[in-house]
C-alpha cells in the first residue's frame, strides 16, 4: 500500500474530499470540552470504561468548592485576545474528574481550598469567592511565586502550584487550548523535515540532513 | 456445579506457541507459512490495531486527557497492562527491587513499543571486555536472519559502517526535528556522535511487504497503527499467519504448565481461560514459549513432574537466573533559543529520528560495555501534565520585554508563557548494558498464587557498581550535551544518593536472560538453537535465551533469533520424517 491507500484504509479520503476534512469535521463535532464517559471508544478496555462511568457519576467537590475552583482557574488562565478562559474551556469539570481519578489529590485540593478561605476570612472577613478582586489577587501574589514566597505561606504555595498545573493541563488539552497553543499535528501528512524558513531562522543548512 | 474437570482437546497440533509478541509471533508466522498446524495461546484479548488503536484521537477525547492512571504510558497508549496487574501480583525479596511490565493482549508489548530496531553487534555476541559473557553464537551467524527481518518487516536508517552498530537493509530515515538539529550540533561539540534513527516504521512502500500501509507521520506508533505502518506482532506476524489457515489463536488463555510425559517429553500445555475460569489442556508435538522472559521462566518453573522435579528445562537450576534489564537514566531541559518558536506539524514518526550509538573507549572507563542515547522534545501533542514544567522555569530567562521575573505566576502573563515555552523542551535518556548476573533472578514465591491459582514470581535484583558507574557517566554526558547546545537544565541533576537517576530494574522493559542459551547443559537452560537441553521438543523464543544483551533494544534480536529457532524446528521435523 502506498500512502494514498493508507489514508483510504483509514477512511480519511472520502469521495471528493480532502485528507484533512475528516479531522476538521471531528473537531466541529466535539463540542463538550471534557469527554463524556458514556461513549466507549474502540480499544478502551471494559474495566477502564466502567471506571470512567463510575467516576463521572460520583460528586466530590461541594458547590462552594466548585465556585472557588472556577474563580481560581480563571485567575490562572483568563480570557485574552487569543482564546477564552479556563472555565470556558471546561477546566472546573476536568479538575472534578481528576481528583476522583487520582484520589491522592483529593485532600490537597479540598484542604487547599479551605486554607484559602481561612486566610481570606482572617484578612478580609470573607470567603475567597466573596472577596474583592484586588483582595483575591493580593493573596494569590503571596502564593504564586514559590522562590520568593514567605515560609509561612508554603502550604498555600503547594496548593496553588497543584491548582495551576491542573488548570493549565485542563485548558491546553481542551479543544480551545490545543488550538491556542498552536499544535499543528495529529493528522495524516508527510514529514520532509523542518521547513526551510525555520531552518534559515536558526542558521541551519537547508540541504544537509543534520542542518 | 462443583465438578472440576480439565477440558482436553483431542487435536494434536504440530506446535503450540505460548505468547503472541515478537518471539511468539515470529515463530508462529514461520511455522504456519511452512504448513505446520500451529496453536497460539495468548493470555489477553485479541487486538487488531486497525480497529483497536486509539491513534489520531485528541487529548479531550480522554476524560483524563491522556493521564497515565490506568495505562502507564497514558490513556491512548496501546499496551493493555502495566507494571501492576489486578489479581496478578509478584513479590520481591527485601532489599532488592524489580518492576515487571506485562501487556496482556495479542501482540503483547509490540503494540506500544518505541519501534527502535537495533541489531546487536559482533562485540555484543562475543564480548572482549573480560567481564560479560559470550553467546554460543556469533553476529555472523545471526546476520542473515537480521537481514531477512529487515526485508520482511521494514526498517529505516542509514548505513554508517560502525563496527558494533551493524547496518541493515534500510528505508529512508525521517529527517530530524528542530530540537534534534540543536541536539546533534551540541552533541558533536561534546564529542558524542549522533546518527539518524533506526526504526521499524514503513517510510517507503516495499514490494516485499504486503497488506500494510506506509507511514503518514502522526508520530503515534505508541498507540499502534491502524494502517499497520509500523511493526506490531499482531498486525505483521500473527494476523498474516492466521490467513494461511494454519495458525489458530486462542485468546484469554493463561498458561499454567507445560505438560510432559513419563520420559519428560513435552506433550502440550494446560491453561485457564480468563473469561470462564475453566481449565483446558491442549496437545502439541512441539511447545514454544514466547510469553516474555519472566513469564516463560515462570511457566517452566511451575511445570514440575517426576521427570522434571525442578521444573521443565531446569535441570541446570538456572531458569530465572541471569535476569537483566537495560540501565536507564535521563535528564530534561529547554532551549532558550526556541522560545516563541514558529508552529508547524513536526509529529514525524513515532520512533526515534536520531540517536547516539555507544562511542567511548572502555579501557578509559570504570565499567564494561556502554549505552546509547535517545532524544526527545518539540511541538508534541498536548497531553496531561505537559505544561507543568513551565511555571517552574519561566523566571530563568528574560521575558518578551527583556526583563527577568520570578518563576511561577498566573494570569495573561503566565498564559502567554505556556505558549512561549511550548516546543522548547528537550530530553535525553540513556539505555545501557546491565550485566547478566547469576545472583539477579526470579523464582517461584513459595507462599503466593495469583487469582488463577498460579504460583507467582519472586524477584531478587540489585544494581551493582558497573550499572551505577554507567548512570554517572550518562549524567555527565547529558550535562555536557545540554551545555554545548545552550540548553537550561530543568530536572534536578541526580547524584550518588539516587544512583545518578538509575531507574529501578524492570523500568526500561528490556528484561531478558532467564533461560539463557549455551553449549554446556550445566551452565545454560537452552542450546544455541533455543531448545531446552533437557526437553528436546521445548523451545523458548522471547528474550529469555539472551546470554547478555547489549545496549541495543531487544526486539530486533528476538525476531531474528525466533526466526532462526523456528527454522531449526522445521529442519528437525524434516529429519524425523525423512
Amino acid at each position: 500500500m502506498n500512502r494514498r491507500e493508507s489514508l483510504k484504509a483509514l477512511g480519511l479520503i472520502a469521495a471528493g474530499s480532502g485528507v484533512l476534512a475528516a479531522s476538521s469535521c471531528q473537531q466541529e463535532k466535539t463540542t463538550a470540552d471534557t469527554a463524556t464517559a458514556s461513549d466507549k471508544l474502540p480499544g478502551v478496555q471494559d474495566f477502564e470504561h466502567e471506571r470512567n462511568k463510575q467516576l463521572q457519576a460520583e460528586k466530590f467537590f461541594t458547590e462552594h468548592e466548585m465556585a472557588t475552583i472556577t474563580v481560581l482557574a480563571d485567575i490562572i488562565i483568563p480570557q485574552d485576545d487569543t482564546s477564552g478562559s479556563a472555565s470556558e474551556a471546561g477546566v472546573p469539570a476536568f479538575i472534578e474528574f481528576m481528583v476522583k481519578d487520582l484520589p491522592e489529590n483529593k485532600i490537597p485540593m479540598r484542604g487547599g481550598l479551605k486554607w484559602l478561605d481561612v486566610q481570606c476570612q482572617k484578612r478580609y472577613g470573607n470567603a475567597f469567592i466573596n472577596c474583592k478582586n484586588e483582595q483575591q489577587l493580593g493573596l494569590i501574589d503571596e502564593i504564586a511565586y514559590p522562590e520568593t514566597a514567605k515560609p509561612e505561606m508554603r502550604q498555600g504555595v503547594a496548593f496553588f502550584s497543584l491548582m495551576r498545573n491542573f488548570t493549565a493541563s485542563g485548558f491546553f488539552t481542551s479543544e480551545m487550548g490545543v488550538k491556542d497553543i498552536g499544535y499543528a499535528g495529529n493528522r495524516p501528512g508527510v514529514w520532509n523535515g523542518v521547513p526551510p524558513d525555520v531552518l534559515q531562522t536558526y542558521g541551519f543548512d537547508t540541504e544537509a540532513f543534520f542542518g | 456445579m462443583t465438578d472440576y474437570q480439565i477440558k482436553e482437546s483431542t487435536e494434536v497440533y504440530d506446535a503450540i506457541v505460548v505468547g503472541s509478541g515478537a518471539g511468539g509471533g515470529m515463530a508462529g508466522y514461520i511455522l504456519a507459512h511452512a504448513g505446520l498446524k500451529v496453536l497460539m495461546l495468548e493470555a489477553g484479548p485479541f487486538f487488531d490495531p486497525a480497529k483497536d488503536a486509539l491513534q489520531l484521537r485528541w487529548p479531550w477525547e480522554s476524560p483524563r486527557r491522556g493521564a497515565s492512571t490506568t495505562r502507564p504510558f497514558g490513556d491512548f497508549d496501546a499496551a493493555f497492562g502495566g507494571w501492576q496487574l489486578e489479581g496478578e501480583p509478584y513479590t520481591t525479596v527485601g532489599g532488592t527491587e524489580f518492576e515487571w511490565f506485562r501487556a496482556r493482549m495479542l501482540g503483547g508489548r509490540t503494540n506500544h513499543w518505541g519501534r527502535i530496531s537495533l541489531r546487536m553487534g559482533p562485540d555484543d555476541f562475543q564480548p572482549t571486555d573480560g567481564e560479560t559473557e559470550a553467546w554460543p553464537i556469533t553476529y555472523e551467524e545471526v546476520k542473515p536472519f537480521y537481514d531477512r527481518v529487515d526485508r520482511m518487516i521494514g526498517i529505516y536508517g542509514t548505513v554508517e559502517g560502525i563496527r558494533n552498530e551493524p547496518d541493515g537493509i534500510f528505508m529512508k530515515p525521517p529527517k530530524p526535528r528542530l530540537n534534534e538539529l540543536f541536539i546533534a550540533k551540541g552533541a558533536k561539540k561534546a564529542g558524542v556522535p549522533v546518527i539518524p534513527g533506526r526504526g521499524s516504521v514503513l517510510t517507503e512502500a516495499s514490494p516485499e511487504i504486503k497488506g500494510r500501509g506506509t507511514c503518514f507521520y502522526c508520530g503515534q506508533c505508541g498507540r499502534s497503527c491502524k494502517v499497520y505502518g509500523d511493526f506490531s506482532s499482531s498486525s505483521c506476524l500473527v494476523m498474516p499467519a492466521m490467513k494461511t489457515g494454519n495458525l489458530k489463536v486462542i485468546d484469554h488463555a493463561m498458561v499454567r504448565e507445560v505438560l510432559t510425559n513419563d520420559e519428560g517429553i513435552a506433550i502440550g500445555v494446560s491453561y485457564v481461560s480468563t473469561t470462564d475460569m475453566q481449565e483446558y489442556a491442549v496437545k502439541g508435538k512441539t511447545v514454544i514459549l514466547g510469553a516474555s522472559a519472566c513469564e516463560s521462566a515462570r511457566i517452566m518453573l511451575n511445570s514440575k513432574s517426576k521427570a522434571h522435579p525442578g521444573g521443565v528445562g531446569n535441570s541446570s537450576g538456572l531458569v530465572g537466573r541471569y535476569l537483566h534489564d537495560s540501565t536507564g537514566a535521563s535528564l530534561s531541559g529547554f532551549l532558550p533559543q526556541l522560545l516563541d518558536r514558529k508552529r508547524y506539524n513536526e509529529d514525524g514518526v513515532g520512533s526515534v529520528h536520531i540517536y547516539s550509538p555507544w562511542w567511548e573507549d572502555n579501557t578509559k572507563l570504570t565499567f564494561p560495555r556502554g549505552y546509547h542515547i535517545e532524544y526527545g522534545g518539540g511541538l508534541g501533542m498536548p497531553s496531561y501534565g505537559f505544561t507543568n514544567w513551565v511555571p517552574q522555569v519561566n523566571g530563568k530567562v528574560a521575558g518578551q520585554n527583556g526583563e527577568k521575573k520570578v518563576s511561577g505566576g498566573y494570569g495573561k502573563d503566565l498564559k502567554n508563557d505556556y505558549r512561549r515555552f511550548y516546543g522548547a523542551n528537550v530530553g535525553m535518556a540513556g539505555r545501557g548494558t546491565a550485566l547478566a548476573r547469576k545472583d539477579n533472578y526470579c523464582e517461584i514465591d513459595p507462599n503466593r498464587v495469583d487469582k488463577f491459582g498460579i504460583p507467582v514470581l519472586r524477584f531478587h535484583y540489585k544494581w551493582a557498581n558497573e550499572e551505577v558507574a554507567q548512570a554517572k557517566h550518562m549524567q555527565e554526558t547529558f550535562q555536557s550535551i545540554m551545555h554545548e547546545m545552550g540548553a537550561i537544565i530543568t530536572s534536578t541533576i541526580p547524584g550518588a544518593d539516587t544512583l545518578y537517576g538509575l531507574e529501578a530494574p524492570g523500568k526500561i522493559i528490556h528484561e531478558g536472560g532467564t533461560t539463557r542459551m549455551g553449549n554446556d547443559p550445566k551452565a545454560s537452560v537452552l542450546n544455541k538453537w533455543g531448545q531446552a537441553h533437557d526437553c528436546k521438543n521445548l523451545y523458548v523464543v522471547d528474550a529469555g535465551p539472551f546470554v547478555q544483551q547489549g545496549d541495543k533494544n531487544l526486539t530486533w534480536t528476538i525476531l531474528a533469533l525466533s526466526m532462526r529457532t523456528a527454522e531449526y524446528i522445521l529442519e528437525e521435523k524434516k529429519k524425523l520424517n525423512g
